[in-house]
């Protein structure tokens, strides 16, 4: 192109033109990065620190003298049964959610490549739930569950079916959330499949199919190596996101205006909700603090396991 | 050479053959999806209609697949709550999305721009580092943050909600990378024209990033929007109230409020549905790239 051509002569033949852009370029900088540097300073390292120091103190809501206790807070939350609860559900929330999510998205987004002339119309509406609000989704969901007025339960009943309890269940509850989630999230799951599907290199299909192999056989030997990257990347962004969930949590739960989430019984109790009764309800913010620390950690490690795996296809 | 074409030729003639023994198959598809589609559609129906009937017909065995007394006194109702008005809630959610959105945007492009088109010492550390940051969960934070923002008398104020994200890790990192793909030559070439710095970012670099610059808008304006936990912790003025924290009061009224929040939950899923009905391909592409849920 043209400006092709002006970049070496022009650098080269006017080089006296130079010294006053430089001054122009040090200003822009400066009126981006200076801004930039106090807010991340200010917002978001100094509260790291700041909440690894008060994971070690005795940090009571709005008393500003925090009283140094070691890792008293540590202790205290490796034998508290609500935070071991709350890890053990975030896992089998896990085990419920991942696979099936998986499996479901990966289905949906073979299937609706194959559609042809309506891919856009049906990737337009499984992706729809994707965009839509939390809070309002899973309000509408509490209702469907509703044990005596709720869709679900109607519905079970005109095919004459037992009603259930639904989220007022202990063993029942999570798993509930757990379908939530999938109607929320599958799509989104679905899309990044789409895209890792786009990737494939139609011409290993087709010296396959030249060598006699089955559809099937091109499924397993070429399209599911192919989509490691992608499954590693919903695997572990599905896991981080997992282990932070609140917001469907916070609405599902709860029976009455004033139950606090996590019930009944603690059995859809998770650390970001544990965190948040224990921080802003009960203002015990230094063994909030030191929830959070384990949840970093426990995230970092699965971060880390993803560059492993991602390392290791090279191979 | 000439094998290879033959090759693909009839691997070609192959893919056509199966192309055409399908149609049966693409029917079923067509059923399966389409039975899928009622469960991914069938909440936002059933809260569709739930906001149009009455309350006794929203309770009502066996529930009516269509309001037989369609009716507006839910969505009127939203005015008045026992806890507040969604009018003012509404107004607040736009104000607080559309300002952290434009925010984002320019200073995402701004830096971007820095990160990607100039040069200064120590700029690849500072980038490695701002993308390290990416991944301290928010969860990390929100304690001290909350304990600062106490300090600071930011509580109960928009200001608790704006500044911290005034910039953002992740609009930095994609308009970084977006810009790097930009051609050095335009911007030397306006240099040499005497543009200055800002003139250059403005009138040639930001028109050149619109594709990049909706992406980010889409997913900030979607999980803004949506965005519950840190307003949750932060505003307890229900004059302040985003609909996502008006929205919460109903967690516990389900059962017998039915009826407002079913208005309430169609009033936040609205204005994001016809904006993505819009504008689908820049949605999902958007969000895809960024990789991120909202």
């Amino acid at each position: 192109m043209q400006s092709n051509s002006a970049t070496p002569s022009g650098a080269s033949a006017y080089p006296q033109r130079r010294p006053r852009p430089r001054h122009d370029q040090r200003l822009f900088i400066a009126v981006t990065l200076i801004p930039m540097l106090l807010i991340f300073l200010i917002f978001w390292i100094y509260p790291i620190f700041d909440g690894m120091w008060g994971s070690l103190t005795k940090w009571q809501g709005f008393n500003p003298n925090r009283q140094f206790i070691g890792l008293e807070n540590y202790r205290t939350l490796a034998e508290d049964p609500v935070f071991i609860k709350s890890l053990a559900n975030t896992f089998w929330f896990t085990v419920l959610y991942m696979p099936t999510n998986i499996v479901l998205a990966l289905l949906l987004a073979l299937a609706i490549e194959a559609t042809g002339v309506l891919r856009t119309f049906f990737r337009t509406l499984y992706f729809l739930p994707v965009v839509t609000s939390v809070i309002a989704t899973a309000l509408i969901w509490k209702w469907l569950y509703q044990p005596q007025l709720g869709l679900f339960n109607q519905m079970l009943e005109m095919f004459g079916l037992p009603a259930q309890r639904f989220l007022l269940s202990r063993t029942q509850a999570l798993p509930s959330i757990v379908v939530y989630t999938l109607w929320k999230d599958v799509g989104f799951t679905m899309v990044l499949f789409m895209a890792g599907l786009k990737g494939i290199d139609r011409s290993y299909y087709e010296a396959a199919y030249v060598d006699g192999a089955s559809g099937w056989q091109a499924f397993w030997r070429i399209t599911l190596p192919l989509l490691r990257p992608t499954f590693v990347f919903v695997l572990i962004t599905g896991m981080i996101n997992t282990l932070q969930i609140f917001g469907p949590i916070f609405v599902l739960s709860g029976a009455q205006a004033n139950s606090p989430p996590g019930g009944p019984s603690n059995s859809t109790m998770v650390v970001p909700v544990y965190q948040w009764l224990t921080a802003f309800n009960e203002l015990n913010l230094g063994y909030g603090a030191a929830m959070s620390i384990v949840l970093f950690l426990i995230i970092l490690l699965v971060t880390l396991a993803q560059s492993r795996l991602l390392r290791n296809q090279d191979y | 050479m000439s094998t290879a074409l033959k090759r693909e030729d009839t691997a070609l003639r192959v893919s056509a053959q199966t192309r055409r023994r399908v149609p049966w198959g693409q029917y079923v598809l067509w059923v399966v999806l389409g039975l899928g589609s009622i469960v991914m559609l069938g909440p936002f129906y059933w809260m569709a209609i739930t906001s149009l009937k009455t309350q006794s017909e929203a309770l009502a065995f066996p529930p009516t697949w269509w309001p037989q007394k369609p009716t507006l006194d839910n969505w009127r109702g939203l005015t008045n709550l026992t806890f507040g008005s969604f009018t003012v809630f509404f107004r607040n959610s736009v104000f607080v999305t559309t300002i952290v959105t434009a925010i984002t945007l320019l200073t995402s492009a701004m830096a971007g721009y820095v990160f990607a088109k100039l040069q200064f010492r120590g700029r690849d550390l500072l980038f490695w580092f701002i993308l390290g940051m990416m991944m301290i969960p928010f969860t990390v934070s929100i304690i001290p943050l909350y304990a600062l923002m106490s300090r600071l008398g930011w509580r109960n104020s928009y200001l608790s909600l704006i500044v911290p994200i005034a910039f953002t890790p992740f609009g930095i990192f994609l308009m970084r990378q977006f810009m790097s793909s930009l051609p050095n030559e335009l911007i030397d070439a306006a240099r040499i024209d005497g543009a200055g710095e800002f003139g250059i970012f403005f009138r040639i670099l930001l028109p050149l990033s619109t594709a990049a610059l909706s992406a980010l808008g889409i997913f900030t304006f979607v999980s803004q929007w949506d965005s519950f936990l840190w307003p949750l912790v932060m505003i307890d003025d229900v004059s302040l109230f985003t609909i996502p924290l008006g929205l919460a009061q109903f967690r516990g009224r389900v059962g017998t409020d039915i009826g407002a929040t079913a208005a309430g939950a169609m009033l936040a899923v609205l204005p994001v549905l016809i904006i993505y009905l819009a504008a689908q391909r820049q949605f999902v592409d958007g969000i895809a790239l960024t990789g991120i849920k909202g």
